[in-house]
C-alpha cells in the first residue's frame, strides 16, 4: 500500500469520525422546509426547497419555471422590432435597459450606428432605469431584514424616477423606447431640468438610506460575514455585476466593454468591496446608484444636439449573421446573442440574463447557513424572477 | 468604516478604459490579444479544434465534440474564468414566416421625401450586397442549411461563452452534435454554472450532457414531451392563428393619403415615383 492511500485511508476514517460525532450532538431529524412560491424575498415565483438539520440547511434546491414564458421561442416568430416588446418584460424593473443591449446586436448586423444625441440619451434612460430599479433593492433588503422604514423611502422617490421614464417615453413599466438606429421619440420640454431635480432628491435618498442602514447594528449583524462568495467561485458560476463587483473583482462593463453608449466619456468610478458578503453587495449597489446619479447629471449637461433616428428602412430585414451584445444591467451583465439569415425576425436569439446565472449559485451559498440567513442571502444576491425565468 | 474602500482611484478607470478598448476593434493590440490565446488554445487542443474566425471584437472556435470539455479546461487554464453562458443552436430552416421575404405588395421605401427615399433605396442596395457577401462567407450550406460563424457541419449545434476578465476578452465556443443522438460531455466540473444552463438546453433541445450530476427539467414540468427549442417544434399558438403582427405594414398618420392616392395613381407605386409625389406636396 502507497502512502497516498495510507493518507486516503487516514482521511477517511477521519470524515466517517466527524460525521459520527455530529450526528450524536445534534440528535435532530431532517426536516424539509418549503421557501416560496409565493414569498416576499423571491421578488416572483421563486421556490426553495431547503433540507435542514435544526436551524442549519444542509442542502437547498431551487425550483424556477413559475413564471417561464418562452421569449426565446417567441422570439423566433416575431420581427425585429416587436421582439423589444417581449424583452422589456425579462427584468421588470429595470426595462430600457434589457432593450438595449438587443438592440445594439441587431444594429451589429445592420452596420447603422444610433447619432449620438441618441446615445446619449440611451444611456440616461439605461441609467434612469438602473436607479429605478436598485433604489428599490435598497429599500427592500431593509424591509426583509425588519426595517420597515427604508421600503417607504424607496418607493416614493423612486416614484420620481418612473414619472421622468414616463415623461420621455410613454411607459412607467415598459418603456419600449428603443429602435434599430435610434430612439422613439426626443425628450420632452422641461425634462433636463426636472432630472436634474430628480437626481439631487436620490443622492439624498442615498444619504438617508446610509444613514438609516449603514452602522444600524442589527443590519451590520445579520449581513456581515453573511453569504461569503469567493470572487473565482462567483466567476464559475457566472456571477455578474454588484454581486461580482462585491467579491472583490473590478469588472464593469460599461467601462471595459466597448459599447456605442457613452459611458466612457463620463467621469464615474466603479465601486468593488473585497468582503464578498451580503453587507458588501448591499454596500456596492448604493454605491453604484449614487454614481449613476452623477452620470445622468453630466450626460444632460453635455446632451448635444442633433437627430435621434439614424436612416434605417422601414421594414427592417437584418442581415444573415450572428451578433452577440451585452451591457452592464443593474442585476449584471444581460446579453443577446442573435442569429439572424437575412429575414425579418431573428434565426435565434439566445437571451442571457444576469439572474439566472445569480440564482444558479444559491444551492451552493445556502449549505450549512441559518434559516433566516436564508432570507439575507436572497435578498443581497438581488434577483429578478422575469429575469431567471425569461 | 474602515473596511469600505474601492480599490481603484477615477483617474485609474480612466486610463485603463483607454488601454482596454481601443477605438478600431481590429487594431493591433486587440488582435495580437486574441493571437495568443488562438495559439495557446490550438496547442492545447491539437486538432480538436476544428475552426476559427475572428469577426468584429469577437472569437469564434469551433472544436470536435470529443474536444469539448479539454477545451473548457484549456480555457480556464489561459484565464478565462468567468463563464457567460451555454445553450444550443439548431440550424434546420425553420418554417416561421418571419424567415421569408417581405412579400411584393408591401412598399419598402414608403418615406416622405425624396432624398430620404433614394437614402433608403441605397441602404437597402448596400444591406443585400453585404447580405450576400456574408452568405457566402458563412458558406457551409449542408443539407440546406445555414450555419453560421466558424461553420458547422450538423443540424444541432452547443455553444457557449467565456470572458477573460483579466484579458478583457469573451470567447464563443462550438461543437456539432449529432442529429439522432446529440450528446456531449457536461462542463459543469469545469464550470459550476454550466449546471443549470445545461439543464436548461437538455429540455429545450434534447442535449445530452454525459456526466451531468442533476439533469432535470429546470422550467417546464416534468411530464412535457418534446423539445420546444427545436425548429420541427411547432409553435401551437401560431398554428391556431397566424401572428396578426406580421402586417404591421399600414400607412404613417402623415402619409396615409399621399399612399393612397399613390396607389390610384400608378398601380403598384415604385419607390421614386412615391418619393417624388410626397416631395412635391411637401414643398
Amino acid at each position: 500500500m502507497t502512502a497516498v492511500s495510507e493518507q486516503q485511508r487516514m482521511a477517511y476514517i477521519a470524515g466517517q469520525a466527524a460525521d459520527a460525532r455530529v450526528n450524536v450532538e445534534l440528535q435532530t431529524e431532517e426536516m424539509t422546509l418549503n421557501l416560496g412560491p409565493q414569498h416576499p424575498a423571491t421578488h416572483g415565483t421563486l421556490r426553495i426547497i431547503a433540507r435542514l438539520d435544526g436551524e442549519q440547511v444542509i442542502n437547498a434546491e431551487v425550483v424556477c419555471g413559475y413564471m417561464h414564458r418562452g421569449y426565446e421561442k417567441l422570439t423566433e416568430v416575431r420581427t425585429f422590432p416587436q421582439v423589444t416588446t417581449l424583452i422589456n418584460r425579462i427584468d421588470w424593473l429595470s426595462s430600457f435597459a434589457n432593450e438595449v443591449p438587443f438592440i445594439l446586436a441587431a444594429e451589429q448586423l445592420m452596420e447603422v450606428e444610433a447619432p449620438p444625441r441618441a446615445q446619449y440619451i440611451r444611456t440616461i434612460m439605461f441609467e434612469l432605469s438602473r436607479i429605478a430599479n436598485i433604489t428599490l433593492f435598497i429599500g427592500e433588503m431593509g424591509v426583509q431584514l425588519g426595517a420597515i422604514t427604508p421600503v417607504f423611502f424607496a418607493f416614493r422617490d423612486r416614484e420620481y424616477v418612473l414619472n421622468l421614464i414616463e415623461a420621455a417615453t410613454g411607459g412607467r413599466f415598459h418603456p419600449n423606447y428603443d429602435r434599430m438606429g435610434g430612439l422613439k421619440d426626443d425628450l420632452p420640454r422641461g425634462w433636463v431640468a426636472e432630472t436634474h431635480d430628480a437626481m439631487k432628491r436620490i443622492r439624498t435618498y442615498c444619504d438617508q438610506l446610509e444613514d438609516l442602514l449603514m452602522g444600524n447594528e442589527i443590519f451590520e449583524a445579520r449581513t456581515r460575514g453573511v453569504g461569503v462568495i469567493p470572487a473565482d467561485v462567483g466567476l464559475s458560476y457566472g456571477l455578474s455585476g454588484a454581486n461580482i463587483r462585491a467579491s472583490g473583482v473590478d469588472w464593469d462593463l460599461r467601462r471595459d466593454a466597448p459599447s456605442p453608449l457613452v459611458w466612457k466619456d463620463l467621469d464615474w468610478k466603479v465601486w468593488t468591496h473585497p468582503d464578498g458578503d451580503s453587507f458588501a453587495r448591499y454596500w456596492v449597489r448604493l454605491q453604484e446608484t449614487r454614481e449613476a446619479t452623477k452620470m445622468v447629471d453630466q450626460m444632460l449637461d453635455g446632451l448635444p444636439a442633433g437627430p435621434i433616428q439614424a436612416k434605417v428602412p422601414r421594414i427592417i430585414k437584418v442581415p444573415a449573421g450572428e451578433a452577440w451584445a451585452h451591457t452592464e444591467n443593474p442585476l449584471g451583465e444581460m446579453g443577446y446573442y442573435v442569429v439572424s439569415q437575412g429575414g425579418l425576425g431573428p434565426v435565434r436569439c439566445k437571451i442571457r440574463s444576469a439572474s439566472f446565472n445569480n440564482t444558479s449559485i444559491v444551492p451552493w451559498l445556502l449549505k450549512g447557513v441559518y434559516v433566516p440567513d436564508i432570507i439575507t442571502i436572497l435578498s443581497s444576491l438581488y434577483f429578478i424572477l422575469g429575469d431567471i425565468d425569461r | 468604516m474602515s473596511q469600505l474602500s474601492s480599490t481603484e482611484p477615477p483617474a485609474d478607470v480612466e486610463v485603463e478604459a483607454e488601454d482596454s478598448a481601443p477605438e478600431t476593434p481590429d487594431g493591433p493590440p486587440i488582435d495580437e490579444a486574441r493571437q495568443v490565446v488562438l495559439d495557446a488554445l490550438a496547442a492545447e487542443l491539437g486538432d480538436g479544434l476544428v475552426a476559427t474566425e475572428t469577426h468584429r471584437d469577437d472569437v469564434w472556435l469551433r472544436v470536435r465534440r470529443d474536444s469539448w470539455k479539454p477545451a473548457a479546461e484549456a480555457c480556464k487554464s489561459i484565464g478565462f474564468d468567468y463563464f457567460c453562458f451555454l445553450s444550443g443552436l439548431d440550424w434546420m430552416p425553420s418554417q416561421s414566416v418571419m424567415r421569408g421575404e417581405v412579400s411584393s405588395d408591401v412598399d419598402v421605401g414608403d418615406d416622405t421625401d425624396e432624398a430620404a427615399a433614394t437614402e433608403v433605396a441605397e441602404d437597402e442596395e448596400a444591406m443585400a450586397t453585404d447580405e450576400s457577401e456574408r452568405e457566402a462567407a458563412a458558406g457551409d450550406t449542408t443539407d440546406g442549411w445555414k450555419t453560421g460563424h466558424a461553420g458547422g457541419d450538423t443540424r444541432f449545434q452547443v455553444f457557449a461563452r467565456l470572458y477573460s476578465i483579466e484579458r478583457q476578452m469573451g470567447l464563443t465556443l462550438k461543437a456539432d452534435l449529432d442529429e439522432d443522438a446529440p450528446s456531449v460531455d457536461t462542463w459543469s466540473e469545469v464550470y459550476a454554472g454550466a449546471d443549470w444552463h445545461e439543464r436548461e438546453t437538455w429540455e429545450m433541445f434534447g442535449f445530452d450532457f454525459v456526466g451531468h450530476p442533476h439533469l432535470v427539467h429546470m422550467y417546464l414540468p416534468g411530464e412535457f414531451e418534446g423539445f420546444p427549442l427545436r425548429k420541427d417544434f411547432p409553435l401551437l399558438a401560431r398554428e391556431v392563428k397566424p401572428w396578426p403582427g406580421l402586417v404591421d405594414v399600414e400607412p404613417m398618420p402623415e402619409t396615409d393619403e399621399e399612399a393612397a392616392a399613390a396607389g390610384v395613381a400608378a398601380g403598384g407605386a415604385e419607390t421614386d415615383a412615391t418619393g417624388a409625389e410626397g416631395g412635391t406636396e411637401g414643398s
